[in-house]
């Protein structure tokens, strides 16, 4: 039996029996609810146009969180309240949201066509983070653009806001929770079909009998395929809705993120690792897409450029796969085999990943390189792990991203290294074997020579970083 | 007169944008938002793949299924196959050969937007490759223009180089830079009664549009009527571009006699429209011990793509900004505008100005730098002379007369308040001590000369009808893309009849209300229209005064609009019951208004006039740091002082001044654009092709309006304001450059855009001779 998908939109149940499982939350909005508030401008989640907040329920209470309606598709809102902008006036009383007043007050719109998506951010960042630094509010607006104003005007909107009002966005959870279901949930619309499945076994009894299927997580990749590049996904199986695979928990000084974990919930844990780590987060996509984006589907894509990678691999991260048939556990690296193949199985899925913890005589840090800070695509991607032995190098994890067609460990870098001391000379000599372990490849985003070039400068960076406490090294922030 | 500060939304008052309530709450209505009339059908453009190719054949047999309504190709177009601005040679679709990568070869109508882009999928074309220019170094050696290569001389460049002590020659590569509105391409066009047409366009030049749909269609351009309410940004990109997509449009409601939208998704709509052009500059100068100029030669290549489009007087402003603010004496600029297989490249925001000044400026760096002098003080010496102190130093390259030089106020103010000299220390203190980090800072002025460098564009129309309740509607031939004209306008209005601006209703450009309009471009909004639409104002007002004497039997100097209402005589009249009492007693209360900019002439063969009405300043200070690891770096500090006149809205001005600043900023940092070996853009969405966003403006941010009113008669002495602070962003770019120069002794080789690549392969060159 075909089941609807209800959830709510700005307080009002809606229930959807007839659209394809793979209509976006944006075309719902414009097409069929005549919502014109939330913009189009890429249809790929980097402008923040089509900012929406959506309404979870966790442990009982109602979480709320931005995500870009542009690459959401429509089912996946089963049981979750959807917040557009035109409901701020609704919850403000009839006049202006804070957040929106102290746009018009600051001039914070010109052409306005990204206004509303600002609005969104804005609203959704107030409602986790009262107070906010300014970083905090540049970290909020990552994933807005804005052609006309040059920012400061929304900059200071947000201060602002976030000292003038508070309009809460609704916490009555009842009609929510009434929309909850504990079972599958089986949506079909000529021939196209979503399911959404409550446990992990559940999971695998669906992959094993679609082994067509695709699977949907965060669908920040996934959803590209349909707005991008026109596909007609036949057969969806979102993990979303599966408690097991959102659990963070720390075991035998392990971390274990469940697959279905977003960046966003992943954030402090992995932030814990380091500094660097932290900015590495913060660099990954914008605040929508982490909100989104889980770290399974990071890993399942296979992207040679995928963040997560090079510090889940130099960090020695174990990915535990599962079917039907039972689990197995690989070493991270091993998952990708060749460009766009990976070790999983008809019938599998990546149910957890387990990030040991670091030990005290671990050097580690992480860096990123891309043309913009925010929201932009790795160029190169680093992250380097060296166990020590006083001045002695033990052991070494380097790994690295967009230097080959797979994330992948930097071995005879790591040979070199190993057993030697940590000084300026053996990180000079280290920095030429990165020419053995990669050819990296010419593409918009850099040349082959800046890949190789900045890749050997960033292992010099964390040779400074490690070993020269005192010299400062970061553009943002303090250090200017 | 008008007392500026009694009614609400007066000139000069920084009020809010007039939509930005509707703005912030999503209730604004573009284009997309139009509820579509019943039956509207959805286009969708298929583009060639190949950069230059022969098409041996189109088969749209397959294309056709249910729901697909009209497959068209250059064959189905009733009028003509172009919709060239100017010149000619921009075809709706190819006819024979592909020119360009992206070009459109169909276009599909269907019942959704899906369906047409599969449909279009389906046809067969086939191709033969031809060898395909992609750069303007291959243009050249091939002689491929798109217009006469051309020159503006003062002096005797050659000499004057030659008896210089000092002499230095150079290139510089400047990148393009797309448009990225946020708000794609778009239009809706429903066909009406006897074949006419509408169209909802976002278009800045509804007028063009207008005729090039009656062009296409084979109508007269009464029978053509166009309107925009606002566009989600343009900066040029909807100047010419939006014309294409209205046509297509157009052609395909006309075809299947039903409403067709045509919006085009990022991917498309940033392969199909031009963008600004990328130059390539070669140089030579020749110096005195200070610095100052006594012989230039500038050649600018400029990769105007397939076709002429604007590019002619793109490039005709690229070369009367090669002098920026600086005299240059015996000078020589020659320009050539290069025809390549890419997309025309057409108007952004400075309208090949930026490229003139970026190349001017960075010669004044390079002879800093070689006499190991202060850049800012080669500037200064080099200015053009100011205002009163009327030397010889005051003539341009085309052989207009600076007038009014404000730079020299300007720059020794902001020197001031930016602290200029203080920082320069900071900094040497701060690269000697630091290793891994750099800092660099550049001061960099902008003289930007207002009106369209075509004549008979510099002419704008009004309308405006005061309504028996007295209220006021308001129209214009100018359009709204963020920057505030309408509001602008309405205050001048506003101020005109000394009503509160919520009297004053914007009404959507129509083309059958103010005919003939130019494009809202060349920053010349405000002063065109405002001056259009006062007018009009004065035209009723002279018509309600002269019925208030009749009426009241007063005299005429005995009446005046005052905040309060009408002053007749001894009696306060409210302006709608004079109005009214007007209208009873059979008074017009609608005019039209019409504005020309005086001063303006220009001879072509010679290159010599006044193209100009008046010069637009400002100066910037930008203070950056950069990683010497990675080539990423961090704007710190801008300050910022630009010269609007008397600003009609200070809020507004300030907007356009920080929004363009940071504009050029991406410009010249993020802003990549790449095409492959085959020509094929690779940048071509948000996800490759990186605008700044709000992280990447300065750290500390101050912007100032310099208050000093225009000395020519333009509306309440303001200026224009949309271009010329994208020109700040050069002191961004040198910036860098002073940064890149405290790693290394070696040449500082650094081209546009500045991404952390490029600056990272500048490092690497500027270390090898240290
Ligand atoms: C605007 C934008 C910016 C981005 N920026 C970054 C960035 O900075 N760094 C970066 O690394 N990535 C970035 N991405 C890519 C993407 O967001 C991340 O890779 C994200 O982690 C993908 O997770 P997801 O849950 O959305 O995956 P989905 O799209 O749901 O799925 C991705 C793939 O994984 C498969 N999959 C999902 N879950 C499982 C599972 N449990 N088992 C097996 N297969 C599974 C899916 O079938 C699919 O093939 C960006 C994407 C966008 C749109
Ligand atoms: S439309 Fe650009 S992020 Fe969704
Ligand atoms: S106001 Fe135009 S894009 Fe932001």
């Amino acid at each position: 039996m075909a089941d609807t998908i209800r959830f709510i939109l700005n307080g009002k149940l809606r229930e959807v029996a007839d659209l394809s499982p793979t209509t976006t939350v944006l075309q719902y909005l414009r097409t069929v609810e005549h919502l014109t508030g939330t913009k189009e401008g890429c249809a790929e989640g980097d402008c923040g146009a089509c900012t929406v907040i959506v309404g979870t329920l966790a442990n009982g209470a109602i979480r709320y969180h931005t995500v870009n309606s542009c690459i959401m598709f429509l089912p996946v809102l089963d049981g979750k309240h959807l917040i557009t902008v035109e409901y701020l006036k609704v919850l403000a009383g009839g006049s202006l949201h804070p957040v929106q007043q102290a746009m018009v007050d600051c001039h914070g719109s010109q052409c306005g066509f990204c206004t509303p998506g600002f609005v969104m951010s804005l609203v959704g960042l107030l409602e986790n983070t009262p107070v906010p630094s300014k970083e905090d509010i540049q970290d909020s607006l990552a994933g807005n653009l804005c052609r006309c104003t040059g920012y400061r005007p929304i900059l200071d909107a947000a201060s602002i806001a976030a000292r003038k009002g508070k309009v809460h966005l609704p916490s009555d959870a009842q009609l929510l929770r009434s929309l909850q279901r504990d079972a599958l949930l089986t949506y079909e619309v000529q021939g196209q079909k979503y399911f959404a499945p409550r446990t992990a076994d559940e999971l695998a009894g669906l992959v094993t009998e679609n082994p067509e299927a695709i699977l949907l997580a965060g669908g920040t990749d996934v959803g590209l395929w349909v707005t991008k590049q026109h596909k007609l996904l036949m057969t969806l199986i979102y993990t979303g809705a599966i408690a097991e695979l959102h659990e963070i928990n720390e075991t035998d000084g392990n971390l274990e993120i469940g697959a279905a974990v977003s960046y966003t919930q992943a954030f402090e844990k992995l932030a814990a690792y380091d500094e660097s780590m932290e900015v590495l987060l913060q660099r990954f996509a914008s605040t929508q897409i982490r909100n989104s984006g889980t770290v399974g589907g990071n890993i399942a894509n296979g992207s040679p450029i995928g963040d997560g990678m090079p510090p889940l691999i130099a960090l020695g991260a174990k990915l535990v796969l599962r079917s039907a048939a039972g689990v197995r556990m690989i070493a991270l690296e091993d998952y990708f085999i060749s460009y766009g193949k990976q070790d999983r199985m008809p019938g599998e899925f990546i149910e957890k990943i387990i990030v040991p913890g670091k030990a005290a005589n671990v050097l580690f840090k992480t860096y990123k390189l891309s043309k913009r800070f925010d929201q932009d695509i790795s160029a190169v991607c680093s992250a380097f792990a060296l166990t020590m032995d006083g001045k002695t190098i033990k052991s070494a994890r380097i790994a690295f991203g967009g230097m080959a067609a797979t994330p992948k460990r930097a071995l005879n870098v790591e040979k070199y290294l190993t057993g030697r001391q940590w000084t300026d000379e053996t990180v000079r000599e280290a920095m030429q074997f990165l020419a053995q372990d990669y050819t990296p490849i010419k593409d918009m985003r850099a040349s082959a020579e800046y890949r190789m070039v900045s890749a050997q400068n960033l292992l010099y960076r964390f040779y400074i970083e490690t070993s020269e406490p005192g010299t400062k090294l970061r553009i943002y922030g303090n250090d200017g | 007169m008008t007392d500026k500060t009694v009614i609400k939304g007066g000139v000069g008052e920084a009020i809010p944008h007039d939509s930005a309530t509707l703005h912030v709450s999503g209730e604004a209505v573009y284009t997309d938002d139009i509820r579509e009339p019943q039956g509207c059908l959805h286009a969708y453009v298929l583009q060639s793949s190949y950069a230059h190719a022969r098409i041996r054949k189109i088969d749209i047999s397959e294309c056709y299924s249910d729901g697909v309504h009209a497959v068209i190709t250059a064959a189905d177009i009733p009028g003509i196959n172009d919709v060239a601005p100017v010149f000619s040679g921009d075809p709706v679709f190819a006819e024979d050969e592909v020119f360009y990568a992206g070009q459109a070869v169909l276009a599909v109508a269907a019942t959704t937007r899906e369906l047409a882009r599969k449909a279009a999928h389906k046809a067969v074309i086939e191709y033969e490759e031809l060898p395909a220019l992609l750069n303007v170094r291959d243009a050249i050696k091939a002689q491929s223009f798109v217009g006469e290569t051309c020159t503006m001389q003062i002096g005797d460049s050659t000499a004057g180089i030659e008896k210089a002590a000092h002499r230095l020659q150079g290139e510089l590569e400047i990148g393009g830079q797309d448009h990225f509105y946020l708000e794609g391409q778009i239009a809706m066009a429903t066909p009406q009664e006897s074949g006419d047409m509408h169209c909802w366009s976002s278009t800045q030049h509804p007028s063009e549009v207008q005729h090039l749909i009656a062009r296409v269609l084979g109508l007269s351009d009464h029978a053509v009527t166009v309107d925009v309410r606002r566009m989600g940004g343009a900066f040029g990109g909807k100047e010419s571009q939006a014309s294409l997509i209205a046509c297509i449009a157009a052609l395909l409601a006309s075809k299947t006699g039903s409403p067709v939208k045509l919006r085009l998704d990022r991917d498309d709509d940033m392969t199909l429209t031009g963008k600004r052009h990328p130059f390539h500059a070669a140089w030579k100068v020749g110096f005195d011990e200070q610095g100052r100029i006594e012989g230039i030669e500038i050649d600018l290549a400029a990769n105007c793509g397939m076709s002429a489009d604007l590019s002619n007087a793109v490039v005709d402003r690229a070369m009367f900004h090669s002098d920026n603010a600086y005299y240059l004496g015996n000078a020589r600029i020659t320009a050539y505008r290069c025809k390549t297989n890419m997309v025309s490249h057409t108007a952004f925001r400075g309208f090949g100005g930026p490229q003139g000044l970026l190349v001017i400026e960075n010669i004044i760096d390079e002879i800093a730098r070689y006499l190991g002098k202060d850049p800012l003080a080669v500037r200064k010496i080099n200015l053009y002379d100011a205002a009163g102190a009327l030397e010889n130093r005051c003539t341009t390259h085309y052989g207009m007369t600076v007038e009014d030089n404000i730079l020299p106020d300007i720059l020794a103010r902001l020197e001031a308040t930016g602290e200029y000299a203080r920082r320069i220390e900071d900094i040497r203190t701060f690269n000697d001590r630091n290793r891994i980090l750099k800092k660099g800072i550049a001061l960099t002025p902008v003289k930007f000369g207002i009106s369209f460098t075509l004549k008979m564009l510099n002419q704008a129309g009004a309308l405006i009808h005061v309504y028996k309740d007295g209220s006021i509607h308001l129209n214009h031939g100018g359009t709204e893309m963020g920057q505030g004209l309408h509001t602008k306008v309405a205050q001048v209005v506003a101020a005109e009849f000394n009503v509160d601006i919520s009297r004053v209703k914007i009404t959507a450009t129509s083309t059958g209300k103010v005919p003939n309009t130019s494009a809202t471009a060349a920053s010349s909004g405000s002063d065109l229209n405002g001056k259009a639409a006062q007018a009009a104002a004065r035209i009723i007002k002279e018509r309600l005064v002269d019925f208030a004497a009749r009426h009241f039997d007063v005299e005429k100097d005995a009446i005046r609009f005052e905040k309060e209402g009408v002053r007749i005589g001894s009696q306060l009249v409210n302006f709608a019951e004079l109005v009214s009492h007007a209208y009873e007693n059979r008074v017009s209360l609608s005019s039209t208004g019409y504005y020309r900019t005086p001063k303006l002439h220009w001879d072509k063969e010679a290159a010599k006039g006044r193209p100009f009405f008046y010069f637009a300043y400002g100066a910037a200070i930008s203070e950056v740091i950069i990683d010497t690891l990675t080539g990423e770096y961090n704007i710190l500090r801008t300050d910022i002082l630009h010269d609007v006149g008397n600003s009609l809205n200070p809020a507004i001005d300030i907007g356009q001044i920080e929004g363009g600043f940071v504009q050029g900023t991406g410009w010249l940092t993020s802003e990549e654009l790449y095409w492959d070996e085959k020509g094929v853009l690779k940048t071509h969405a948000p996800s490759t092709y990186k605008i700044p966003t709000s992280r990447d403006i300065p750290d500390d941010f101050r912007v100032a309006l310099f208050d000093r009113e225009n000395q020519e008669n333009t509306v309440y002495r303001s200026k224009a304001v949309g271009e010329p602070p994208l020109m700040l962003s050069v002191s961004v770019f040198l910036a860098i450059k002073d940064a890149i120069a405290a790693t290394g002794k070696g040449p500082i080789v650094l081209n546009a855009p500045a991404t952390p690549e490029e600056v990272l392969r500048a490092i690497t060159k500027a270390r090898s001779a240290s």
